[in-house]
């Protein structure tokens, strides 16, 4: 019956890659910026968010689709949120266990992994409605999607702002960092030029392709 | 920190240590509805309102799991009251302006995910506040939300009338925008911090 | 044709109860899941936390290899932290014949971007702090940094005085920091120029600390010294 409603979809090579570019949660989906904000100020805090993000993101969204069919539509919202908020608990020990320089480095904002519109978003729009296999590749190319959006933040304002990258220094001792990059005005216009350069590179894209086919160009 | 005077709380929280500007929470809510002044408002409002609500009942369901020795269960727990004080709100805006209703649309439940609310919550236990103190906290922390969202509003109302480059519509020139008020604010730090 | 069209066992009106039953299903397995996870992880963190701790330790007193936790009771003495009293820690640190090195006390105060922890060295010999290492902070990189790599701002912890009044229940005279260049007395601290707050914050601490835990080490000081129960 499921299969009337919600058309399953095919795994295929694009189930994983739309989560990088066409449907990126930060870029194009404009979701989970919190985090992207917050926790890009070195480029290791960067990837151990977007690990931690993409692990919550993967159970939530196999656990929602294995249990799709039981979970009435009034209460669907609670529930999904219970379970995120689940891996996230887990996720938050986890990373305590591992290390707890990482885990003060993080802060509070692994619990608010549980706020991130992009793993609700995806449970609600995806995971709620197709099969295990293709949520698990699906969610996987989301958080890759969104590790990188992370990256693309963390590379830019720690090299420029601490003149390092992953804790190496790269430039001479005399290199002047540009402080305000790892500061919060500085998060914000790092991604505003990300979000710039994502605009630019989509439309010269449909420009592109409108040129090939002949239709006027819709620059939006 | 017990002995942090109550207006020393309310500083921090609404300007020194905004929400938005400063700690990155509620961003979301932040780029979406601060398109104008009068939606930025009411959903400051409605924010303002759900951080109290939640702050509260955060307080007490901390003492509890504290009692029980159950703090795993806290994260759980908030999210769960923080949903439930939406669904509240939600009711009550729908009953009492249905005109508001309809102009917050998805942005009212949307609430839920607001991390400043559940940042909110984890702050004020982490500072170990007493119920006044978090209650004071939350009134600040909504008092500073809707101001950073006002302050946006006006901003974005009035390039609206401007003409810009169209990579730059939309996020991109808003996030912008927050970068050079945030900096603004950063003029604010060690506002009353030195005392207390 | 007949389609057979699969009715949900929930109709149009989902009733009450199993709308319940999934909520109380899902929540059920949260709980447990969460419970399992933090059993097992209890020890690692554990273990963790007491690691750092004594890096830490052996960061402020240099020649120390063993450490002894003690809890500062209600009373205002020290008991050791084995006898399962309850107060705020401090660790004894203990060179390779047993002879105390040093205390280490930890204290935080507010700073730019929230509060800042260290932990200081004291002497019970000079009555003074000895060193200090910044535990947790959120200061901004480069200046908030300082605290732990500037040289002239580290001088002012190798004999921070901090004796104790007539009565031996506080600090003579209160830790406090104050403008660069205006040191004049053995228990200020010169603040770092450009880094105000975040010095601010580590007098603040370093007073903290000291008006805490010092009065219980006057005190008590032969439990320091005195040999571990088996």
């Amino acid at each position: 019956m499921p299969e009337l409603l919600n058309p399953q979809e095919k795994l295929t090579p694009d189930t994983f890659l739309r989560g990088l570019w066409e449907e990126n949660p930060v870029f194009v989906m404009l979701l989970g910026m919190c985090p992207v904000l917050a926790v890009t100020s070195t480029t290791l805090n960067a990837i151990a968010m977007g690990l931690a993000t993409t692990f919550v993101l993967v159970c939530s969204s196999l656990l929602v689709s294995l249990l799709r069919d039981w979970i009435p539509k009034q209460v669907r919202i609670a529930s999904y949120i219970v379970i995120i908020a689940t891996f996230v608990t887990i996720v938050d020990y986890a990373i305590q266990a591992i290390s707890l320089e990482l885990y003060a480095a993080l802060g509070a904002f692994i619990q608010l992994i549980v706020a991130n519109c992009v793993i609700l978003g995806r449970a609600e729009a995806y995971a709620s409605k197709q099969r295990l296999h293709t949520t698990l590749v699906n969610s996987l190319g989301m958080g890759a999607g969104f590790t990188l959006a992370l990256l693309a933040l963390g590379t830019v304002r720690e090299v420029l702002g601490n003149g390092t990258l992953l804790g190496v220094h790269l430039f001479s001792p005399d290199f002047q960092p540009w402080i305000v990059m790892i500061l919060p005005p500085g998060g914000f216009f790092v991604l505003g030029v990300w979000l710039l350069l994502f605009n630019w590179l989509r439309q010269s894209k449909v420009r592109r392709a409108a040129q090939f086919s002949g239709a006027p160009a819709d620059a939006r | 920190m017990h002995a942090e005077p109550l207006s020393l709380i309310f500083l921090n929280a609404a300007i020194v240590n905004n929400f938005v500007l400063a700690l990155f929470l509620g961003i979301c809510p932040f780029l979406g509805v601060s398109g104008k002044k009068e939606t930025a408002w009411n959903m400051g409002l409605a924010t303002m309102f759900v951080m109290l609500v939640s702050s509260a009942a955060a307080y007490g369901i901390n003492w509890l799991l504290t009692q029980l020795g159950l703090e795993f269960l806290r994260l759980i727990c908030y999210i769960a009251v923080i949903a439930s004080a939406v669904q509240l709100v939600e009711m009550f805006v729908k009953k009492t302006s249905p005109a508001l209703f309809r102009s917050l649309g998805i942005f009212l439940p949307l609430i839920t995910t607001n991390c400043a609310i559940l940042g909110l919550a984890l702050f004020q236990t982490s500072k170990e506040y007493d119920f006044v103190q978090s209650l004071v906290y939350a009134l600040g922390a909504g008092v500073g939300f809707t101001l950073a969202l006002m302050l946006m509003a006006g901003l974005r109302e009035k390039l609206s009338l401007a003409r810009v480059p169209s990579v730059s519509q939309g996020a991109a020139l808003s996030l912008m925008l927050a970068g050079l008020l945030s900096l603004a604010f950063m003029g604010f730090a060690g506002l009353g911090g030195g005392h207390g | 044709m007949t389609t057979e069209v699969q009715i949900q066992p929930q109709a149009a009106t989902t009733p009450a109860w199993a709308m319940l039953r999934t909520l109380g299903g899902i929540a059920l397995l949260s709980g447990l899941l969460v419970a399992l996870v933090y059993q097992f992880t209890l020890p690692i963190i554990a273990e963790n936390q007491r690691v750092l701790t004594e890096k830490a330790v052996f960061r402020v007193l240099p020649g120390a290899v063993g450490k002894r936790d003690f809890v500062i009771t209600p009373e205002g003495g020290l008991a050791p932290a084995e006898t399962g009293a309850s107060g705020d820690l401090i660790y004894g640190a203990y060179d390779a014949d047993g002879r105390l090195l040093g205390l280490a006390i930890t204290g935080s105060g507010p700073g730019y971007a929230g509060p800042v922890k260290v932990m200081f060295a004291y002497d019970p010999g000079c009555d003074c702090i000895t060193g200090s290492k910044v535990l947790q902070s959120n200061e901004t990189p480069g200046f908030g940094d300082k605290l732990d790599f500037d040289p002239d701002f580290l001088k002012n912890f190798e004999a921070l005085d901090a004796r104790l009044d007539a009565a031996g229940t506080a600090l003579a005279n209160a830790i406090v920091t104050v403008k660069h260049g205006t040191k004049s007395e053995p228990w200020q601290i010169d603040a770092i120029t450009g880094a105000t707050i975040s010095s601010k914050a580590m007098g603040r601490a370093a007073n903290s600390a000291a008006q805490r835990a010092v009065p219980a080490i006057e005190r008590d000081l032969a439990v320091l010294t005195s040999p571990p129960s088996p």
